[in-house]
Parts: C-alpha cells; structure tokens; sequence
C-alpha cells in the first residue's frame, strides 16, 4: 500500500500538491468561517429583541439597561430576575458583577505570572526553570470545573474563616480561582516574550556595568513589553468569558454594587446556569442570546483593541531602537 | 477567543437539542402523548425515554406548558395523559365528564417535597411560613428576628431552570421575587455543602440530600406544631411544603396506556423519581 501511493504520488505530483493546498487554506479559514457563522447565529437569535413586539414588550433595550419597577411602592431597581409574574432583565448587575470579578483575576494574575515568567526567564538556574515551567503549564490542562470545584469545597471555606465575609461566595473568591486560570496564559506568553529578547540585548546591559535585576526589569522588560501586554489581554479575554470557575464560587446574586465582598453574577454564568431549561422562542431564551453576542462583542473588541495596541507598541519600541 | 469555545459548544448543544426533537423517522405505532406540568416535564421525559428503551416499538411524547396547558389539552382530547402538578379542580373535572362522557383517572404517580436545611451548628428549630418568606424576598435579614444570633442571614436558592426553585416560589413566596442577595447554586449538593460550612446560612432542596446538616421543622402558622421533613410526614401530607404529583387520564386507562402508567407506578419506574430528584410513592 504505502508502495503504491509513494509511486502514485510521483507520478501525479501536482494533485497531491493541489490537495494538499486546498486543505490547508481550507482549514486556516475554517476558523473565520466558523467565527462568522457562530456571530451570525447568536446575533439572529438576539434579534427579536429589537425586531418582535411581543419581545419586545418584556425585554427591549431600555428594559435590558435602565431601572424597572420591582415591588410596588419601592423604587425602581436594576434586577436580574427572569422567572417571574413581571420578569426583569436588567443587564447591569450582571455586567458589574463580570467586570469585578474580571478586573480581581487579573490584578491578582498578571502581576504573579509576569514575575514568575520573568524569574524563569532570566533568573532561574536551569533545575528551576525546567520545574517551575511545565508545573505553570499544567495548570493550565487543569478543567476549569475542577478548579471551580476546589474554589467552591475548599478555599472558599479557608478564605471564609480567614477573612469573615457575610458572603463566604463571593467576588474575591471566584477571582482568585478565576486568577488560577488565567496565570498560565499569561505566564506562557509573556515568558515566550522574555525569552525572545536578543541575547545582545543582556549582554550589552550587563557590559554597560548593570546588575542582573536592573538588566531584566530596564531592558529585557521594556523589550518584551509588546509581548506581556498581549498576554494582559489574553488573560482578561479568557477572564471574562470563563464559566465554570465562577458559577461555582461566585454565589450567583445579581447584586449591582461596588463591592468585591458581594456575591456576583456573570454574564456567562448566567447562560450556562440559564440556557438548559429555558423556554426556545421566549423573551427569556432571546435575552439569553443577546447576552451571548453581547460577551462575543466584549471579547472581540478586546483582542481587537489589544492587537492594535501590540502593534502599535511595537512599531515604536523599533523606531527607537 | 475562550468565549467562542463557549459559544461554539452553545452552539452544538443547541443544534443537537433541535435535532433531537425532530423524532426520529421510524414508522412507529401510534405514540402516547402526555402534556402538563413544567415541573414535571423532566421526569415525564425520564420515563418516556427509560420505557422506550425497554419497548424499543412504543414512542412516548412529552411536553411541558404548564398544568393548567396540560388540563384544557386532556379536556379538548388534545393529549392521552395530561402531567399535573396541582389536583384537577371539580369544574375541570365535570368539564372532562360533559365533553367525553367518561370520569378522569387520577394517578399520583410521585412525591415533591422540599427540606429547608440550616447548619448543624444552628439555634433554630423551626420556621414559619410566613417567616422563611420573610428571609427569602429580603424583609427578615438577621437571624435575631427569627430567634437566632445576631448575624446576617445568608440564604441560598436553586438556579432559576429548577422545578425546585419553581416549588419554593409558589409555595413559599407566593411568587413574589426572590431578594437580590440571596445566592443561586448549582445542584441541591452544592447548597447542602455550602450551607454545612457557613454558620449564618439557610438554604433549600431535595429532602433526600439531607445529609451534613439539619433539616428545619415547619410550621404553618405562629400556632401549628412544627413539622419535620420526612418520606412519611411528606406522604401523609403532614408537611407543608410538600405536594402529590399526577397522571389524569379520561376514564381508566386501556391499552398502551395502561402498559406506561403500570410501568411507570412500578418500583423500575418509581426508581426514576429519585433521579429526577422527586420522591417515590411509598410502595403499600
């Protein structure tokens, strides 16, 4: 058989070639392909909000993003609270409560894993280096559930005695497992960064009569800097969008406050606890989707505004140098 | 780009969902339709799944809508069993004798009933009512109105897609919105947890769960004795938050809906109750 098909391939050289063409573009625009088609299908199914009357009625954009009566006689409220004689869909607390937990993961994960990648980077003997790298990289194979699991049985307890919250679930919690999640995506590229710092670099610096640490924080650091941002922006991508992490440890009140000892609820927690038993074709089902393209919309906009930032970065880092 | 594997699993699920509903093309006998109850959809989907894989040429069709959806179906002759949560009411039931001729069969077929639990470490014994849904729309706080210590109370819910949620809201809240503080968790395992490491917690589920912390005893009213959750008291109806699931039919079931509802009230049946996280009836 493989004697067959290496004389076959002799002869028809150019179709394999062909072939072999086709696949390869074909699957590099698989992804775009796929992006489109996943956008436009959330999007369509978001759109009755603003096309459907009877939609419309119970969710449309100021129903989604001003205050709604609740009770009577109390003043209106943000709330989130789909199954109920007058349902509510204010987005509000369930964006602020996204952006808390977000902004607590990365504030906790970016400063730990450019440290960490930088002390690999430049630092380490080579016994550390070749321990501390793959053990990082490990956790990221870790599934996320399992890492919500942990946050939920374990350290939300320790972090409960230690501190005395009213909520033992809250912000801080699913932040810091959140922050579990997002150090190995930024440690992995910022140290890819790092390590990609022409030797010249270090060896100039240290001729100049630098110190170690005055080499990596003034010239490797500042180097990399196009590199530890797009890691920045990875992390909070994945921050934002990570589900299981924080539907486990965040408690799931929709609370609109500044808090970060509050229970929260996010967007995508929001979907998965959500979208399973939800009626296809209701307001609720809609407002769930529109939640989905709004995330998807997030997101993009995000990596998109990192890549111009990167770009722009590192346009001038080579004009300067 | 995390999101977008969401999305794309979102995406998967929801197609394979449509897909699955489409039925298969099989020429099949004349199927069983069964139609009502919200809360009882997935345990009606259960048993029409687990009874067609046993009888691989009997089809078993449920949907959901609501009891009172499910009602006007059995009575317009739209369904071959209508799923009920609550008791047919007398005018429904003369509706059904007018328009077929034929009394309804009524079939408890299951049991619904919901533990409220507090830590073992708690003071409180019992609750009312009135009380529990004073602490779950927000007006009751602190444990001290209740009769505890001084600590802020933090309660824990169900996510909204459970029927337990469902239950609680009618039964306990007269469907009035739950308080913005109070926590949704996944799973009855996961408040149990929760609840058992936090000494200021309350929260509630299946009485089956019950296990690292202590079921609360519930009274009706400020005057009515306390009672405490069990497969008895539920049974008995002694339990006030606690009520029969049924099966009507119009006149006794025949045929191939005798076979489903025999099977259904079987103990391989029954046993589909406990996963679905309802109770069996006590086998007398």
């Amino acid at each position: 058989m493989m004697m067959l098909s290496s004389a076959e391939s002799q002869t028809s050289g150019t179709l394999s070639d062909r072939i072999a063409r086709v696949a390869i573009t074909g699957s590099a625009f698989l992804a775009i392909i796929s992006l489109i088609l996943i956008f436009i299908f959330i999007g369509k199914e978001a759109l009755p909000i603003f096309t459907s009357a009877a939609i419309g009625e119970e969710a449309d954009l100021g129903k989604l993003f001003l205050p709604q009566p609740t009770r009577e006689g109390a003043k209106p409220e943000y709330t989130w609270q789909p199954i109920s004689e007058v349902p509510k869909y204010s987005l509000l607390p369930l964006l602020a409560g996204t952006l808390k937990v977000t902004i607590i993961a990365t504030l906790i994960a970016i400063p730990l894993a450019v440290l960490a990648a930088l002390y690999t980077a430049e630092f380490a003997p080579p016994w550390a280096r070749e321990t501390v790298k793959p053990a990082i990289e490990i956790l990221a194979g870790i599934p996320s559930v399992v890492v919500g699991f942990f946050c939920l049985m374990v350290m939300a307890g320790w972090l409960h005695s230690i501190f005395g919250w009213t909520f033992r679930l809250n912000a801080v919690t699913a932040g810091i497992g959140l922050s579990l999640a997002v150090i190995p995506i930024v440690y992995t590229v910022c140290e890819d960064a790092f390590s990609s710092v022409p030797q010249t670099y270090r060896d100039g610096s240290i001729a100049m009569g630098a110190s170690s640490w005055q080499t990596a924080s003034r010239v490797v650091l500042p180097a990399a800097m196009p590199g530890v941002l797009a890691a920045c922006v990875l992390g909070f991508g994945r921050a934002i969008g990570e589900t299981m992490i924080v539907l486990m440890a965040s408690g799931n009140a929709a609370i609109l406050s500044l808090s970060p000892t509050d229970s929260i609820r996010t967007f995508s927690a929001t979907i998965a606890a959500e979208l399973g038993e939800v009626v296809v074709g209701s307001a609720h089902y809609h407002v769930l989707f529109f939640i989905g393209a709004f995330l998807f919309l997030i997101t993009f906009g995000i990596n998109l505004f990192g890549h111009w930032w990167v770009g722009r970065l590192q346009k001038r880092l080579q004009g300067a140098s | 780009m995390k999101v977008t594997v969401y999305t794309m699993i979102l995406v998967f699920a929801v197609t394979i969902y449509g897909c699955g509903s489409g039925g298969d093309s099989r020429p099949a006998a004349r199927s069983i339709t069964i139609k009502g109850s919200d809360t009882m959809v997935i345990l009606g989907q259960r048993w029409a799944e687990t009874y067609m894989k046993i009888h691989t040429d009997k089809r078993v069709q449920v949907t959901g809508g609501g009891s009172g959806t499910g009602i006007a179906a059995l009575i317009n002759g739209g369904t071959d069993i209508c799923e009920a949560s609550r008791p047919m009411k007398d005018k429904e039931k003369e509706m059904v004798q007018k328009r077929h001729g034929k009394d309804v069969t009524e079939i408890p077929v299951a049991l619904d009933g919901i533990a409220i639990y507090v830590p073992q470490t708690s003071p409180i014994e019992s609750l009312t009512l009135a009380q529990l849904k004073s602490i779950y729309t927000g007006t009751i706080n602190n444990w001290r109105d209740v009769g505890g210590k001084d600590q802020r109370i933090v309660a824990y819910s169900r996510e909204n897609n459970s029927g337990t949620y469902v239950f609680f809201k009618e039964h306990v809240l007269n469907n009035e919105d739950f308080a913005r503080e109070v926590q949704t968790l996944p799973g009855t395992a996961a408040i149990v947890n929760a609840v058992s490491k936090d000494p200021a917690s309350i929260g509630y589920g299946g009485i089956a769960y019950a296990s690292g912390i202590r079921p609360l005893a519930i009274r009706r009213d400020e005057s009515s004795l306390g009672v405490k959750p069990s497969m008895e008291t539920v049974d008995k109806g002694e339990y006030p938050l606690s009520r029969q699931l049924f099966f009507y039919t119009v006149g006794a079931p025949t045929g191939e809906i005798k076979a489903f509802v025999d099977w259904v009230l079987s103990p391989e049946g029954q046993k589909i109750c406990e996963k679905v996280g309802y109770y069996p009836l006590v086998q007398k």
